[in-house]
């Protein structure tokens, strides 16, 4: 997979932790890997093996350090980038999670080979949404469940959010569900269509 | 109409609430008849946001630069639908393009771009079916488009998604600008990093760029290799007389070409299981694996120093050099230790210097027992 994705883990492990625990965390996962780059490959273990690693060195479930990483893709300013490709999805917070559905062939029209999973979202009412993902890394549920708790608030819109696990077909999909209690709670972070250039 | 080809008629009008047009085409205007702005669509409406177009001249608003010589709005009426490019006449002279229709023609056909190169590229209406009784149906509708623009205008003008229409792939072009800019940051990292890390292969690199000998780390390398093995080998550390003067005389490029031909003499005075090494700007380090017979080594330094001083033609001129050679062996010493032996050599190696230059001198190493 893109390095991309490594790199985010990295990242997140560097700029939460600091590099003295990143370098411990890649000799106990035994990557070999000290500094991911985002634009080459890497094997797809490496991924397991760090966030197990990390999660033991933080005494966490991967499940929580996953989430904690969606939440940081969103919140870290060096992740600005990831925060404002969301933000193109739409001008709130429901808006925002109906255009999951395409968050997949949106991100292979910039990089093909980056293969998101595919995330399909299922409206129960006006306030009750799921989102299903499609994919073979089973970790990327609570990634996304990160991902919508920062980008609601983000929207300052306030939800309660859940990831379970249902059937589709003969798959079993991991189903983030999410209720929508107050669109307008607090206030959200500004959006422009056009990143402001630093320095103006 | 004739042509069997030709649309067909439609036979219903479609009557266009404004807010609906504004809808469809945020961007639009419709000009009556006479030129005057009728509506326009909210998005080209933030465009002027301390302006009223409506009211306004179409041509005194805007300037038409394609298609050219419109003068007055009959102009682009007879026009017939076009391509249009125009820019606002004050103000922040934003560019854009888009598509004029005549309303007031039954059947405005619309410019096809697969007959560009044919003999009539634009269709003109029929201006006998130019009657229309319905004013809002007469005129024209010009449907705009940033274009490339776009980047500029949504920033200087604070537009967001909902100022473009759904159909309108504008946002997605925004949002895949962006992942591509965010892309190419990252593939810019990576290439800087790999120019660094290639430069940094280089300076640890085996090998002297200009001579092609092994350099300073490729002969620590081995000294400690037969420092470990016990390998017995015979150490020779050679220094150039006169090169200096080459240099100052005929400049860096005989500099360069001189040690070249050291280089060459160097290696072939040697065996190939023999280490030549280029330690410094004129100094040279021998390393004889197996051999610590005195004759021997002897024999190939006078032959070297013979060899180096033989004038060396360089664009005309003769450079004359020399070299001072100083030797030791690893069995001088119960326990041969690199450093030790390179100082040796370089000491003996001074002997030479000392001793008139072009010589060789071979450690003492009761000299050393004796001081030390």
């Amino acid at each position: 997979m893109y390095g991309l994705v490594h790199r985010a883990l990295q990242c997140f492990s560097q700029d939460t932790y600091g590099d003295v625990v990143w370098n411990k965390v890649v000799a106990e996962a035994g990557v070999q890997v000290h500094e991911y780059e985002a634009m080459l490959f890497y094997p797809d273990h490496h991924l397991d093996d760090v966030l197990l690693a990390l999660s033991n060195h933080l005494d966490k479930t991967p499940a929580q350090v996953s989430e904690d990483v969606g939440a940081y893709l969103v919140t870290h300013q060096r992740m600005e980038a990831v925060r404002r490709l969301l933000r193109f999805g739409g001008a709130t917070f429901e808006e925002f999670v109906l255009s999951l559905d395409e968050l997949h062939d949106r991100v292979k029209l910039a990089l093909p080979e980056l293969d998101l999973p595919e995330l399909e979202v299922e409206a129960h009412s006006g306030s009750s949404f799921s989102v299903l993902v499609k994919s073979e890394h089973h970790r990327f549920g609570a990634v996304l469940l990160g991902i919508l708790r920062a980008m609601a608030d983000d929207f300052g819109t306030l939800v309660m959010l859940d990831l379970g696990r249902s059937t589709q077909g003969s798959d079993d999909v991991e189903r983030a569900t999410i209720e929508l209690f107050e669109t307008d709670f607090a206030t959200g972070r500004g959006f422009g269509l056009v990143a402001e250039e630093s320095g103006r | 109409m004739k042509d069997d080809a030709a649309p067909s008629v439609p036979t219903t009008a479609v009557p266009f609430d404004p807010g609906a047009l504004g809808a469809l085409m945020p961007m639009h205007l419709h000009v009556s008849p006479t030129g005057h702005v009728l509506s326009v669509g909210p998005t080209l409406a933030k465009l002027r946001p301390n302006e009223t177009l409506v009211g306004q001249r179409f041509l005194e608003l805007f300037e038409v630069k394609r298609p050219m010589h419109i003068h007055q709005f009959g102009d682009l009426l007879n026009h017939g639908s076009c391509l249009i490019r125009t820019k606002f006449r004050t103000g922040h002279r934003l560019g854009l393009k888009g598509l004029f229709v005549p309303l007031a023609a039954q059947h405005p056909l619309l410019p096809d771009r697969r007959r560009s190169g044919a003999a009539r590229p634009v269709l003109r209406p029929n201006p006998q079916t130019v009657a229309d009784p319905q004013p809002a149906f007469s005129g024209a509708l010009i449907n705009l488009s940033l274009g490339v623009n776009v980047v500029e205008a949504v920033q200087r003008y604070s537009l967001s998604s909902a100022d473009f229409a759904p159909a309108d792939p504008t946002v997605d072009m925004l949002y895949l600008i962006e992942a591509k800019s965010v892309a190419l940051e990252e593939s810019k990292r990576l290439n800087a990093r790999l120019e660094g890390a290639r430069v940094e292969a280089e300076t640890q690199a085996y090998t002297d760029t200009l001579t092609g000998l092994q350099n300073r780390r490729s002969m620590d390398s081995l000294l400690h290799q037969l420092e470990r093995s016990g390998e017995p080998f015979g150490l020779m550390h050679l220094d150039l007389d006169y090169f200096k003067q080459v240099n100052d005389t005929f400049g860096h490029g005989a500099g360069d070409y001189v040690l070249k031909r050291v280089s060459a003499v160097l290696q072939d005075e040697t065996r190939a299981s023999d280490l030549v090494a280029r330690v410094g700007g004129d100094e040279f380090v021998l390393v004889f694996r197996g051999c610590v017979n005195l004759t021997i080594l002897e024999g190939i330094a006078l032959r070297i120093i013979t060899r180096l001083e033989e004038p060396i033609a360089y664009n005309g001129h003769q450079c004359r050099i020399s070299a001072s050679i100083g030797t030791t062996l690893s069995s001088f010493y119960q326990i041969p230790a690199a450093d030790r032996m390179l100082h040796d050599a370089d000491q003996a190696l001074y002997k030479s210097k000392d001793r008139g230059r072009a010589r060789h001198t071979v450690f003492d190493p009761e000299q050393r027992d004796a001081r030390s």
